[in-house]
Formats: C-alpha cells, sequence, structure tokens
C-alpha cells in the first residue's frame, strides 16, 4: 500500500490516456476533413499510440 | 465470527490467485496443462515433463519429472540440484539453499540450456509458420500463380506487409533485403501472442528474454547494414551548427539503443498487463462467489480477451512497422537540402 507508487501509476495512466485521446480526436477531425485518406490516418494514429503506450507501460512497471 | 472466518477465507483465495497467476506467468520445466486434487486429498497433474539440459562442469541431460514439480532435490551423476522461484540451483542432499543479505539464493547456478515451455513453443510455432508458408509458396508453382490452401488467409497480409509497411519506410531499392526478417517477425510475434491468450498456459511473448533477442536482431540488422549516411546523421549530424552537432551527438548515440529499448518494453509489457489483467478478472470471479459478481466479472473478462486479441496483433504490427522504421534509416540516402 505504498502511496506514492500509487499516485505516480494514476499520473502516468492520465499522462497516457491524455495523449492517446488527444491523438485519436485530430484523427478523428482529419477524418471527417477527408474521408478517403482514412486508412493513411488510422495508420498515423495507432503508430503514435503504441508509440506512448509503450513509455505509459515502461513508467508502469517502473512504479 | 462468520464474517472474521470469510475475511480469512478471501485473504486465502487473494493469496492463491496470486501464486496461481505468477505461476502461470513465468516458464516452467515441465509442460502442465492443469493439475486438480481428487477426493483423497492427492495433487494430481495433467502434463508431461520437458528435457533439463545443464551445462556443470560436464552436460547433463534429465527429465523434469525429477524434480517432481519442484518439491524434490533432483540427482544427476552424484551432483544434487533443487528448484528455488523456477530457477535451477546446485546444492547438496538436503536441498539446502543459503541466503544472502537480500534474501536471494546464493547457491551456484549451473548453465541452464533446458527445453523449457517457452522453448517447446518457439519450435511448435517455427515448424507452424514454416509448413504454413511453404504450403503457400508452393502453392503458386502448383496453380499457376493462384494462391490455394491455407495459405490464401495470409497472401494480402504477406502483401500488405510489403507493400504498405516494407516500400513506403525502406524504399524501392533496398526493401528486399529486410523482408524476410520483417515478414518473420510480424508472423512469429502475432502466433506467439495468440498462443499466449490459449488455455495451454504458454506465456512466450510476455518473457522479457525473447522480446530482448528480437529487439536485439532488430538492433543489430539496423547497425550493421547501415550505410555512411546513418552513422554521419548520428555523430556528425550535417546541416545544423558546430555547437549543436557536438550537443546532439550523444543523444543520437543514446537514441541508437533506446529505440530497440523501446520496442522490447512496449512488446513485454502490453503482453505481460494483458495477461496480469485477464487473469485478475478470471481470479475475481472466484473471490466474489455471488451470483451477480462472478457473472459481471465473467462479462469483463471475456470484453478484456477479445481486446487482447486485437491488441496480439496491433503489437505485432507495431513491431514490425517500427522495425521497418529503422530499417529505413539505416538505408536512407542523402538528400540534398533545398535552400
Amino acid at each position: 500500500m505504498e502511496i506514492p507508487a500509487i499516485v505516480g501509476a494514476g499520473l502516468v495512466v492520465i499522462g497516457v490516456g491524455m495523449g492517446i485521446g488527444r491523438i485519436g480526436g485530430s484523427a478523428m477531425e482529419a477524418i471527417a476533413r477527408q474521408p478517403e485518406a482514412y486508412g493513411k490516418i488510422q495508420t498515423a494514429m495507432l503508430i503514435a499510440a503504441a508509440l506512448i503506450e509503450g513509455i505509459g507501460f515502461a513508467a508502469l512497471f517502473a512504479v | 465470527m462468520l464474517s472474521a472466518s470469510n475475511e480469512t477465507q478471501g485473504t486465502d483465495k487473494k493469496a492463491e490467485i496470486k501464486a496461481y497467476i505468477t505461476h502461470h506467468l513465468q516458464d516452467s520445466y515441465d509442460f502442465s496443462l492443469t493439475s486438480y486434487t481428487d477426493q483423497q486429498g492427492v495433487h494430481h497433474y495433467v502434463g508431461f515433463p520437458l528435457p533439463i539440459i545443464l551445462w556443470d562442469n560436464g552436460l547433463k541431460v534429465f527429465s523434469s519429472s525429477k524434480f517432481h514439480h519442484g518439491e524434490s532435490v533432483a540427482e544427476v551423476d552424484g551432483a544434487f540440484y533443487a528448484i528455488e522461484h523456477n530457477k535451477i540451483y546446485k546444492t547438496d542432499e538436503a536441498g539446502t539453499i543459503n541466503y544472502d543479505e537480500q534474501h536471494h539464493p546464493a547457491n551456484p547456478k549451473p548453465l541452464d540450456l533446458s527445453i523449457t515451455k517457452s522453448v517447446v513453443m518457439i519450435f511448435i510455432t517455427g515448424l507452424l509458420m514454416f509448413f504454413l508458408f511453404r504450403s503457400l509458396a508452393r502453392s503458386y508453382a502448383s496453380n499457376r500463380g493462384v494462391a490455394s490452401g491455407a495459405g490464401r488467409f495470409f497472401e494480402p497480409i504477406v502483401l500488405y506487409i510489403r507493400d504498405d509497411i516494407a516500400i513506403p519506410n525502406i524504399g524501392e531499392k533496398h526493401y528486399k533485403r529486410y523482408m524476410s526478417y520483417l515478414l518473420t517477425i510480424f508472423f512469429f510475434i502475432w502466433f506467439l501472442n495468440i498462443f499466449g491468450l490459449t488455455p495451454l498456459g504458454v506465456n512466450v511473448t510476455g518473457n522479457i528474454a525473447i522480446t530482448f533477442s528480437l529487439a536485439l536482431l532488430t538492433f543489430l540488422i539496423t547497425n550493421l547494414t547501415g550505410n555512411k549516411n546513418y552513422w554521419k546523421h548520428i555523430f556528425w549530424m550535417p546541416g545544423v551548427p558546430i555547437p549543436m552537432k557536438i550537443i546532439l551527438a550523444p543523444i543520437e548515440l543514446l537514441g541508437v539503443f533506446i529505440k530497440p529499448f523501446s520496442l522490447l518494453i512496449r512488446l513485454y509489457a502490453n503482453m505481460q498487463a494483458g495477461h496480469i489483467v485477464l487473469m485478475s478478472l478470471i481470479g475475481l470471479m472466484f473471490i466474489f462467489k455471488s451470483w451477480l459478481g462472478s457473472t459481471l466479472s465473467f462479462g469483463l473478462a471475456f470484453a478484456i480477451s477479445l481486446i487482447e486479441v486485437l491488441v496480439a496483433l496491433l503489437q505485432a504490427y507495431i513491431f514490425t512497422m517500427l522495425s521497418a522504421l529503422y530499417f529505413g534509416f539505416a538505408v536512407e540516402e542523402h538528400h540534398e537540402e533545398a535552400h
């Protein structure tokens, strides 16, 4: 029951959530503007999300 | 009184589930599928033992059934070995383990080359991939350019990897050199991730040694096939003033190591965390023991396992994509700066 560890893990999740949420939001807007580019936008969104998630997991494991 | 006994039962259950999850996540020296305790209280194991290969002043090969699931000391040619926390230590006849200050065992460890459960799964996956893709390749010759058989499902995926992962990142000139590696790691990681979700209880990609080896391969291939432009970009970045070049060089050098390291951590953490969450939810079913709680946690566990199937494919795709990106950096030609 280490409070600093729990708080740290919560902060990491907030950061990751905000980051991926922003990426998802911009991806949605971009798809709305140009529906034909759906495939490329989805690919780029997944890559960026995976990079952020990688950092998030590394931090969670350290915590 | 009743509530107190329920609470002790609760904590025992939690500790039991935790021990079960830890056992499930680790590699093991025998392929045990399940175990049960019958009415006489005797513990039965369903599974088969695997060979243990040790190098300890000589090659020692024996079956892991000598350990009796970690309970007894194995004697081979006069030397005694015991398993503690899933590692083999050299010990004496009574099986004493000497602990040092941090409560880690201080016995000498022989060099362990055993065929463990993960190694068996890697062999099976390798054979599966070999036969699957060999039949696909052969069907092209016998069917005049049209794929047939079980490999038909993988043809669009192979083409996708070539057209949308390899060529955009590596370029038309050099992509063929790397295609075999990219295809191999994509299907290897994907199949192993899916195997991890089956009830067989294997956890291969959640093992940091295995993801370390895959990331090491990407690292070696990137740096051994890097051309002069690649190394120039690391140590003496063109197009920036000299003080910046000196600052950038150590950062870029760190980046050479950190990029494959992030590949390693991403795959390991995703798979490990997925397994832990899934098994904790299933264990939650047993802690609740009520109609509503167990049903809800079952539903949640089911939904999460569907997401895990998606994550299996996604992680394989991301690993392959980023490896292709790093290979693209390694073979990038020099662009003239547009002024």
